[in-house]
């Protein structure tokens, strides 16, 4: 049973009345939160300067110290996703929800104690390993549940979910900012008092989705909603049990898809504000540029929405296939929009890379219930994240290489990212050839009505406590 | 046992949770525009 009874799967099932439009704002409350991920950068600089207030002393902590923060936080997502992905599915998406909250309030929590002690090692622990348990546990909470709700569109509705983890840097970037400027003075940064309040923000509003969510009754469907009579190959009813379906090549070549697709788009994103200025030397300003990231942002949270909504008219492998081929004929145009001097195109061609690098991760939940079925799809999504984990590293690692190495051997740095943008060119090719290589699932993994799980889940309804927990 | 009991929703609840996460979401997303309006200045 959960560790507190109100968290049980049992007390979120759904009543008479609910409707079903209240579950994506719940969703929402979640993503909307842990998305600050995206806008820890902010506190870098401030925590340069800690000691020294206006400059880092020497004993200040440096930014490459400070990087480690954010890939600890992405890395434990990737694993704690994996890890709990069962125990998410099996315990309710409430129970989820509140240990996110819980845990993504502790990593703020920690974090002050490391800022004010200035312990980098507790920053660690706190934002680290709390808060990216909190990130893990958190992004996958919804997904099944959303899908439950709403089996005519599926795609839409994660992609509600989803758009909120792009949005949220919008929220916490400028309240992080605003914030650390009320709490500063002449002999101190208030970064430490930022955490603990938006550590407080966070549990709250998190909870409060823990409180909304429900799952809906057993046999419930949607209002006039009949499921299709015609079978489509690549949508399955069938359901298969998370520790098969990452035996089967169809999770395999997902994850490839997925990796390659954020790969592609991460180390843009990340590299967005130096290329616009380097590419267009004199045209693009600082604070343009600081402009044009905000556009990527918007762009990536948008398609989160636009692409996953999409996908549910025309299918999931074609919304990858349109990826992959427009993101390819786009990056191979971006060197042209260089030498042609038109920061317009360049600007056109980008966000709309930066909507497709969104609607990837929006629309990914959708492919793999299509392809594994509802019971495990958050489970199975768990295990997929860590194909994002792997693109975090790969993605800025090769876009800053292929750029050093340009410079180093002479390349002006106007031109420095042509070969850069082939290189992400040819990753999507690869992506595009793994995505059309995806069929449906072998009936041999699909779950039996004698499978240890199902046999350990009626067990589990008869005596009213989720399985796992 | 699965709680049953009556559930309903009312437009009120609606505009409450869609508020509660579109409003701040609107807000982040004005100051983001605001920004981004300087990219064509």
């Amino acid at each position: 049973m959960a560790y507190l009874p109100f968290l049980d799967r049992s007390h979120s099932v759904a009543g008479p009345g609910f409707s079903r439009w209240m579950v994506p704002p719940a969703a929402l409350c979640i993503h909307l939160c842990i998305g600050q991920a995206y806008a820890f950068s902010v506190f870098n600089l401030p925590m340069t300067k800690l000691i020294g207030i206006t400059q880092s002393a020497p004993n200040d902590w440096k930014l490459t110290e400070l990087g480690w923060i954010f890939s600890i936080a992405i890395f434990v997502l990737g694993t704690s996703a994996a890890i709990f992905g069962r125990w998410v599915e099996e315990g309710g998406p409430r129970q989820a929800m509140f240990t996110a909250g819980l845990c993504w309030a502790l990593g703020f929590f920690i974090s002050a104690i490391g800022v004010y002690a200035h312990n980098l090692w507790i920053v660690y622990l706190g934002y680290g390993i709390f808060g990216g348990i909190g990130l893990g546990i958190g992004y996958i909470s919804p997904v099944s549940t959303l899908i439950k709700w709403f089996p005519d569109r599926p795609g839409m509705a994660t992609g509600m979910a989803i758009m909120g983890f792009g949005g949220a840097a919008f929220i916490a970037s400028p309240l992080s900012v605003w914030l650390m400027a009320h709490y500063s003075t002449a002999t101190h940064v208030g970064v430490a008092e930022t955490f603990i309040t938006l550590g407080v923000i966070y549990l709250v509003f998190m909870w409060v989705g823990a409180a909304i969510v429900r799952i809906p009754a057993p046999g419930w469907k949607p209002e006039g909603y009949t499921p299709p009579i015609v079978e489509q190959k690549l949508i399955t009813k069938n359901d298969v049990y998370v520790y098969d379906a990452i035996k089967t090549p169809q999770f395999w070549l997902i994850w490839w898809v997925l990796c390659l697709n954020v790969t592609a788009g991460i180390g843009v994103l990340g590299q967005a504000s130096a290329m616009s200025q380097e590419m267009f030397p004199g045209k693009v300003s600082v604070v343009a540029a600081a402009g044009f990231v905000g556009l990527l942002s918007l762009f990536n949270m948008l398609g989160r929405f636009f692409w996953a909504s999409t996908s549910d008219y025309i299918g999931r492998k074609n919304t990858y296939i349109c990826f992959f081929a427009l993101g390819t004929v786009l990056y191979c145009l971006v060197p042209y929009t260089g030498s042609i001097g038109s920061v317009a195109l360049f600007v056109l061609c980008f966000v709309i890379i930066m909507s497709m690098y969104g609607g990837g991760f929006a629309t990914v939940p959708a492919y793999l219930k299509d392809m594994f079925g509802t019971r495990y799809v958050g489970a199975i999504h768990g295990w997929l994240i860590t194909a994002w984990s792997a693109a975090g590293v790969f993605g800025p690692v090769l876009v800053n290489y292929i750029r050093q190495y340009q410079i180093d051997n002479g390349v002006p740095k106007a031109q420095a990212y042509n070969v850069t943008m082939f290189v992400m060119a040819g990753l999507l090719v690869i992506g595009f050839i793994c995505n059309w290589l995806i069929k449906a699932v072998d009936q041999r993994f699909h779950m039996r009505p004698d499978h240890e799980a199902v046999r350990a889940q009626m067990a589990v309804d008869a005596a009213g406590e989720p399985a796992g927990a | 046992m699965a709680d049953q009991k009556q559930d309903g929703t009312t437009a009120l609840h609606l505009i409450l949770a869609w508020g509660w996460v579109g409003i701040p979401l609107a807000w982040g997303v004005i100051q983001t525009l605001q920004n981004a309006m300087k990219l064509f200045q």
